[in-house]
C-alpha cells in the first residue's frame, strides 16, 4: 500500500503556556482534496509550519509521502509545495528570476519549460520580467503559488490562499487548484471561506484550541451536522408544532428542517390544512458554516 | 515528469542569489564602500604622508592602503550576510531559503561565500583606485589572499550571528557600531601598534580584528608588528569559533525555525 501524503500523529507543540498542537492525529492520503478549517489561533498555520519544517514540533511525528520532515527533511521537502499565508516576496528579484531561484533550491536547474507553463496557467506571462515590487497583490499571490509549483511536488499546502483576492481571480485560482488535483496532486488547504472548502474538498478535518474536533469526508460532516431547510414566509403566524424542528426565523419567516425533498409536499399541505398561507418559500441546501459553528459550539 | 534533483544545486542557487542581490544594487554595496575608502585615503595622506612614515621607511599613504582594503572587506562581508538575512527575515522572505531541503552546512557555506565575494569585490576596487595614487608593492600575495578570505569569512559569521539575532534594525546597527566598527577601527588600520604606548599595545593584541590587518599588510610589505603565522592562527582560531556558534543557531533554527 502507498503511504499516505501526509501523517501526522501525536503531535504536541507548547509556545509559553499556549497549547498551539495538542495532540494532533491525521492521515491525508494520496489524490485527495483536503481542508483544514478551524477559527483564528486554532493551530491551523502551526500544523502546516511544522509539515513544512519552519516550526519543530515538542512532541510527535510528521511525514510527507512517507518521508520523516525531520530525519529525511529532504526527500520531505521536495514532495512538498507550501504557499505561505502571508504575501512575502523577495524585492530584489523579477517573477522569472524568483521562480528560477526557487526552482534552484530544490535542486533543479534548468526548469524553465515548466516554469513558463506554471506562468501560463497562471495567467502570469506577461509579468515573467517585471520585478515583485511593481505587482499587485493579486499577482503576487500567484506568484507564490507558482513558487510553490516549481518544483512539482506531489503535495500542495496552501495556508489561506484567496485571502483578499477579488472573486475573478479566486475563480481563476481554483480550476488551476483542481486541475493539479485531478492530475494526482494531493491538495491540502485552509481558508475562511467556507463555502469554498465546501465545493473543493472531500474530506475535512476541524481544529479547536490544538486539536482535532471533527474529521470526516465533506458528505459526512453535512449530513451530520446540517439538514436541508425549507423556509417559509406565512401571511399570518399559526402554531406549527405539529412541524418537528420548525422555528421563528423572524420578520414572518418560519425555518423547517428536512432530510429529503419528498417531505416538503407533505409539510406544505399540513400548513395549508392548518389555516397557514405560504407568501414566498425558499429552499436551503445544508452548508458547512452551519456544520462549522454547530462544531465549534459543541467542541 | 520530475526531474532529478541536482547535487549541491540548492547551495549553488542560494550562493548565485546572494550575489545577485548586492551586485545589483552594486552602486550601493561596492562603489559606496570604496568611495569612503578612498576618500579616507585621500584626506588621511593630505595630512599626515609628509610626517609620519613606517616600517623605517615605508611612506603613510602606503601603509594606510593595506589597511583601508582590508577594513572594506571586513566591513562588507559583515554587511552583506546581515541585511540580507534581516531583510529576509523581515520582510518574511526567509521562508523562501527554509522550506527547501537546503542543509544549515550549505545555507552556512553559501551566505560566507557571498559575503566574500562582495567583500574581494570592494577590496579589489579599493586597490584599483589606490594604485592611481600610490605604488603599492606586493611582498607575498598568498598572505594577502590568507588573510583576505579568513578575515572576510570571520566578519561574515559575524553578520550572520547578528543577522539572525536582532529582530530589528536598530539592534543590528547596535551591533555594527558599538562592536564592529571600534574593533576595526582600533586594529591597526590607520597606525602601526609600535607607536602605541605599551599598555595599549598589550590591549591591541587581544582585539582579533588587529591580527587580520596586520597579516594582509604582511602579504604587502613583507613586514608586520606580529609574525603573520601568529596571526594567521589567532584569525583561524576565531572562524573556527564563530563557524560553531554559526552553524549551531542554524542547526537549532534559532529565531529562524519557530
Amino acid at each position: 500500500m502507498s503511504a499516505p501524503a501526509i501523517r501526522i500523529a501525536g503531535v504536541r507543540k507548547r509556545y509559553g503556556q499556549l497549547k498551539a498542537l495538542d495532540g494532533i492525529d491525521l492521515e491525508v492520503q494520496q489524490g485527495e482534496f483536503f481542508g483544514l478549517l478551524g477559527p483564528n489561533g486554532a493551530g491551523k498555520t502551526t500544523l502546516i509550519s511544522a509539515l513544512a519544517g519552519l516550526t519543530r514540533v515538542d512532541e510527535g511525528e510528521l511525514a510527507v509521502m512517507g518521508h520523516d520532515v525531520v530525519a529525511d527533511y529532504r526527500q520531505a521537502r521536495r514532495k512538498l509545495g507550501v504557499v505561505p499565508q502571508e504575501l512575502v516576496f523577495d524585492p530584489f528579484f523579477s517573477v522569472r528570476e524568483a521562480l528560477r531561484l526557487q526552482s534552484g533550491y530544490f535542486g533543479i536547474r534548468r526548469n524553465d519549460t515548466w516554469i513558463d507553463e506554471i506562468l501560463a496557467s497562471l495567467d502570469l506571462t506577461h509579468k515573467a520580467d517585471a520585478n515583485m515590487r511593481m505587482l499587485s497583490g493579486g499577482m503576487k499571490r500567484r506568484v507564490l503559488v507558482a513558487q510553490a509549483l516549481v518544483h512539482r511536488p506531489p503535495v500542495i499546502v496552501l495556508d489561506e490562499p484567496t485571502a483578499g483576492v477579488d472573486v475573478e481571480l479566486r475563480q481563476g485560482l481554483w480550476q488551476f487548484i483542481r486541475r493539479l488535483n485531478r492530475d494526482g496532486h494531493t491538495i491540502v488547504l485552509t481558508t475562511h471561506y467556507l463555502e469554498e472548502a465546501q465545493t473543493l474538498c472531500n474530506r475535512i478535518a476541524m481544529l479547536k484550541a490544538g486539536r482535532v474536533v471533527a474529521l470526516d469526508t465533506t458528505d459526512n460532516l453535512l449530513a451530520r451536522f446540517a439538514s436541508r431547510i425549507l423556509r417559509v414566509r406565512l401571511s399570518a403566524p399559526i402554531g406549527l408544532d405539529f412541524l418537528p424542528g420548525a422555528r421563528d426565523a423572524g420578520h414572518g419567516w418560519v425555518e423547517i428542517p428536512f432530510e429529503s425533498y419528498g417531505e416538503v409536499e407533505d409539510m406544505l399541505s399540513r400548513i395549508r390544512l392548518t389555516g397557514g398561507q405560504v407568501e414566498d418559500m425558499v429552499l436551503g441546501e445544508p452548508d458547512l458554516e452551519k456544520v462549522f459553528m454547530g462544531v465549534m459550539h459543541e467542541a | 515528469m520530475r526531474p532529478e534533483p541536482v547535487r549541491f544545486a540548492g547551495f549553488r542557487t542560494l550562493l548565485y542569489k546572494e550575489i545577485l542581490r548586492f551586485w545589483k544594487v552594486s552602486f550601493q554595496t561596492v562603489g559606496a564602500p570604496v568611495l569612503t575608502a578612498v576618500l579616507y585615503l585621500l584626506i588621511f595622506s593630505h595630512v599626515l604622508d609628509r610626517h609620519v612614515t613606517v616600517y623605517g621607511d615605508v611612506p603613510y599613504t602606503v601603509f594606510l592602503v593595506p589597511g583601508l582594503v582590508m577594513m572594506s572587506v571586513l566591513q562588507n562581508a559583515f554587511a552583506n550576510t546581515s541585511s540580507s538575512l534581516i531583510q529576509s527575515k523581515i520582510t518574511g522572505n526567509i521562508v523562501f531559503m527554509l522550506l527547501p531541503p537546503i542543509s544549515y552546512r550549505e545555507f552556512f557555506a553559501a551566505y560566507v561565500l557571498a559575503a566574500i565575494v562582495r567583500g574581494a569585490f570592494v577590496g579589489m576596487g579599493v586597490i584599483l583606485v589606490s594604485l592611481l595614487m600610490v605604488s603599492l608593492p606586493v611582498v607575498a600575495p598568498g598572505w594577502i589572499i590568507a588573510f583576505a578570505l579568513m578575515g572576510g569569512a570571520i566578519l561574515a559569521s559575524f553578520g550572520m550571528i547578528a543577522g539572525i539575532w536582532a529582530d530589528k534594525f536598530d539592534q543590528l546597527s547596535a551591533f555594527q557600531n558599538f562592536l564592529i566598527m571600534p574593533l576595526t577601527m582600533l586594529s591597526g588600520v590607520f597606525y602601526s601598534i609600535h607607536s602605541l604606548p605599551p599598555v595599549w599595545q598589550t590591549v591591541s593584541h587581544l582585539n582579533p580584528f588587529f591580527y587580520m590587518i596586520d597579516g594582509f599588510r604582511y602579504g604587502f610589505f613583507g613586514q608586520s608588528d606580529v609574525s603573520p603565522w601568529v596571526s594567521l592562527g589567532v584569525v583561524s582560531a576565531c572562524f573556527v569559533v564563530l563557524a560553531i556558534l554559526t552553524l549551531s543557531m542554524l542547526a537549532r533554527g534559532y529565531k529562524l525555525r519557530a
